[in-house]
């Protein structure tokens, strides 16, 4: 019965989001408020039956119920409970399933906590939402049904793909598809927008929040799959530029940029009609992600299987939202009303520089991941674009971004005075200057370019520093003074030096990664020692173990450095019966921000075993960086100007707040 | 500055970086791409040594040797043409004979495909896609090969042989090592 009540409540969820997508338009025209008002109760009964719907999944999965095909196709009844309920997402039907959860989320959210939003853009907002919601429910329904029964139940599930038993799947995908599906209230906002005709300053400061919260998310989804990719394929690798990694860096990078140009919409109502395009293009290429990774078009760990029906049907959702919307966007945009201009030279002017860079650098990975489809779809030919390509076009098209973000948030706004905040940059360039000559001093060797990169990481590390020094007046104030200047100071200053540091501190970890990362590749017997940066690894042997659905090997480790025994690292591999399938699970040993990574191959006949060690220096600045630009999203989020719902900030409160 | 002179610097400036990334491109895509050729292709152009590719076949039956130290020499073969690879380094968990594969490198001077990645996959009924496009296009495809492990609502056998003696029955034509013979 479970299976058919949450088949059921899917249904009613589409029926709901039918009438969502069509009533409130109606009361829109009508100025009728009973008919739009409409549009809330259906958002948030939506919630409640997708909710039903999604929990029946999880019942059915921890209950092993190997009578509906999703559970016996991924799970086994001697499968841990946490993969258990993980596995209702390790799927296509499943993670579907999720996917228009989080968007009827989404949308009730903003039905419940929308109150301050005017009546009809309210209406217009959740009706193009239950657009996105009505389209991905038919397409569950009608190709990748996670409720389908097996006429004759075997008495075993199949298990799920080893590779995803892991905790990093409890995390990845809900972060992702988060940021993902946020970022489809930005979009019901521009659309909302271009049928009402009318935008301003305050349309603005209510997509802002939404878009941060799912910009956070995003970005630490990305971060959170590069480290699990990084600790669980077992060769240390952490961002290989496979096209469903770009399907989910591209909608960053012009939420990124959304983010930023809703900024100047905010405070200079300027940019409108590119903030709009924008909103548009970041859920269209989010959608376009989903197209990637669940048509079958490429091949991956994330593509969990190709039907052509499947591929075909999300191909027509993404014509009728991309061509739909970019349409409405080029019959309405003109009759926007165009914004106040600005010298190139001032705040606006720097976030117009980083719109621009960011588009560019996304315009560029897109082009890197459509190519080869393109090029084998009509010329017939096949190839790949890797690291190499976007080494050449993305990473220098990043460094002039990155030597722009310092500059940016010291700008004035309207005009800005470049040689004032050139000087008062002298010292973090000074700093980045230093960082270069060490850098150069001390690695004999590798890349000329590294100690540039650090250098540069550095010097956006200290911009960021600086900017909060010249606002609160350390070093010319008093310190009382300091104090009260830094408690005034808006959240969103202090998010924006701590995100703009946090992409300082993720390229140090890059570069150090990639340039200085040390490898040793032996075939190691008992008693066997590898040397590697100063470290001792020994190998005390090898021992069997039975896990609860799979054997492994553990391979036991003596790291010593200098005599001192440091740790006993255990990597291991593990055999899962029921897929006759292995994985590796590398041991990592954390010095400071560095890591010693030991992964196992095959074991030869005579007790000796494949081993592969890496030590990777400063490599979790790498997730780092990205912890603290999410940290600074909070901050930012948290800031009274933003938060969701807040009122408006009354004139004493104003008045307390420090210039900026 | 008038209003024109600031609307052109802001479209001047754009322009500028546009025509920057395109450089950048049109430079990367003269030599960091790296094309996908089967045996048979790499017998049919000439691939000169030392020009990067990736190849893909299957691993020839019988032909997986391991030296020392962790170095490996095994046969690609596509059906009408077999391209030895020698790599060094540990193969990925689901390399195996009879197995598609996917391997990056480029030939040396006596004709042998020097790999130094080996791709790897993440299940064993998982084909990669190119080899199996040109599986197709060459006729040596059978259409159980990359069996669908969630595709549709019944429980059919369409797994494929593992050597970890997986419950499900194989039929004949499922038998990957078919093809190549």
């Amino acid at each position: 019965m479970i299976a058919e009540s949450g088949h059921y409540a899917l249904v009613l969820a589409l029926g709901l989001a039918l009438i969502q997508s069509i009533v409130p338009l109606i009361g829109a025209r009508l100025r009728d408020a009973a008919l739009m008002n409409v549009a809330r109760s259906t958002a948030l009964a939506q919630l409640l039956f997708v909710g039903a719907s999604f929990t029946a999944l999880v019942m059915l999965h921890v209950n092993s119920d190997f009578s509906v095909a999703n559970v016996y196709e991924n799970s086994h009844s001697m499968k841990p409970l946490l993969y258990k309920i993980t596995g209702v997402w390790g799927n296509h039907e499943g993670s579907m399933l999720l996917w228009v959860s989080i968007l009827a989320l989404f949308g009730g959210l903003v039905a419940a906590f929308g109150n301050n939003l005017p009546l009809s853009l309210r209406a217009h907002v959740l009706a193009v939402q239950a657009w996105v919601a009505s389209a991905f429910y038919l397409f569950i329904l009608v190709t990748s049904n996670p409720f389908l029964r097996i006429a004759t139940p075997p008495i075993e599930g199949r298990d799920l793909n080893p590779v995803l038993q892991d905790i990093g799947l409890a995390v990845h995908p809900p972060m992702l598809y988060l940021g993902y599906v946020g970022f489809s209230i930005s979009f019901s906002f521009a659309i909302a927008a271009l049928m009402e005709g009318r935008i301003d300053a305050a349309w603005a400061r209510w997509v802002r929040p939404w878009t941060l919260v799912a910009w956070i998310f995003l970005t630490l989804g990305i971060a959170m799959g590069s480290y699990w990719a990084y600790y669980e394929l077992g060769w240390g690798g952490w961002w290989f530029w496979d096209p469903v990694e770009n399907a989910s860096l591209m909608p960053w990078l012009s939420g990124t940029a959304l983010l930023h140009s809703a900024l100047v919409m905010e405070k200079r109502n300027a940019l409108k009609v590119w903030t709009i395009l924008l909103s548009i293009l970041t859920f269209s290429l989010s959608l376009l992600g989903t197209f990637l990774v669940r048509s079958g078009v490429i091949t991956s760990v994330h593509a969990f299987a190709t039907d052509p029906t499947r591929g075909v049907f999300i191909l027509l959702i993404l014509c009728l939202f991309i061509g739909g919307s970019l349409s409405l966007f080029a019959g309405r945009a003109t009759s926007l009303k165009q914004g106040g201009l600005f010298a190139p030279i001032s705040r606006e002017g720097a976030l117009v520089l980083n719109n621009l860079l960011l588009t560019v650098a996304c315009a560029v990975v897109l082009f890197g991941t459509l190519y080869p489809l393109a090029m084998e779809m009509l010329a017939d030919f096949k190839m790949s674009v890797g690291a190499p390509f976007y080494n050449l076009t993305f990473a220098p098209l990043f460094a002039l971004l990155l030597l722009a973000v310092p500059f940016g948030p010291m700008l004035a706004w309207k005009r800005g005075d470049l040689l004032g905040v050139t000087q008062r940059l002298l010292a973090a360039g000074v700093a980045g200057l230093v960082a270069v000559a060490i850098a150069w001093g001390w690695a004999s060797g590798g890349s000329t370019l590294a100690p540039l990169a650090i250098g540069l990481g550095i010097f956006v590390i200290a911009g960021a520093v600086t900017d909060i020094v010249e606002r609160t007046g350390l070093v010319r104030l008093p310190f009382a003074t300091v104090l009260h200047r830094a408690r005034g100071l808006p959240r969103s200053a202090w998010g924006t030096a701590f995100a703009h540091a946090g992409l300082g501190v993720a390229l140090i970890g890059i570069v150090c990664e990639t340039t200085w990362n040390s490898e040793f590749i032996a075939t190691m017997k008992q008693n066997d020692v590898a040397e590697i940066a100063g470290f001792d690894v020994k190998l005390d042997g090898l021992l069997q173990r039975q896990g609860p659905n799979y054997r492994e090997m553990i391979a036991q480790f003596n790291v010593s450095r200098d005599g001192q025994p440091l740790s006993v690292m255990t990597p291991s591999k593990r055999s899962f019966t029921t897929r006759g399938s292995s994985t590796t699970e590398a041991a990592l040993l954390t010095r400071g921000a560095s890591q010693l990574y030991i992964s196992l191959g095959d074991a030869t006949a005579e007790g000796a075993i494949a081993v592969r060690i890496y030590y990777k220096p400063m490599v979790l600045m790498i997730w780092w960086g990205p912890v603290l630009m999410a940290f600074g999203g909070v901050l930012s989020l948290s800031d009274r100007r933003l938060r969701v719902g807040a009122p408006k900030p009354a004139r004493a409160k104003q008045r307390l707040q420090p210039a900026e | 500055m008038t209003r024109k002179q600031r609307r052109m610097t802001i479209i001047g400036g754009s322009l500028a970086v546009l025509a920057l990334a395109a450089a950048l491109v049109l430079n990367a895509l003269r030599d960091s791409i790296v094309f996908f050729s089967t045996p048979t292709m790499v017998a049919e152009k000439h691939v000169e040594p030392g020009k990067r590719f990736r190849l893909g076949g299957l691993v020839q039956p019988g032909s997986l040797h391991r030296g020392d130290n962790l170095a490996v020499t095994f046969e690609v073969a596509d059906g009408n043409a077999k391209l030895p690879v020698a790599y060094k380094g540990i193969l990925p968990d689901l390399f195996r004979e009879g197995q598609g594969v996917v391997a990056e490198g480029a030939l040396d001077a006596n004709g042998v495909f020097k790999a130094d990645t080996v791709l790897a996959k993440h299940d064993e009924t998982y084909m990669p896609k190119d080899v199996a496009d040109a599986l197709k296009k060459q006729g040596h495809w059978k259409d159980d090969y990359g069996g669908k492990p969630a595709d549709s609502g019944k429980p059919s056998n369409n797994g494929k042989t593992s050597d970890a003696g997986k419950p499900v029955a194989t039929t004949a034509q499922g038998n990957p090592q078919g093809a190549v013979r």
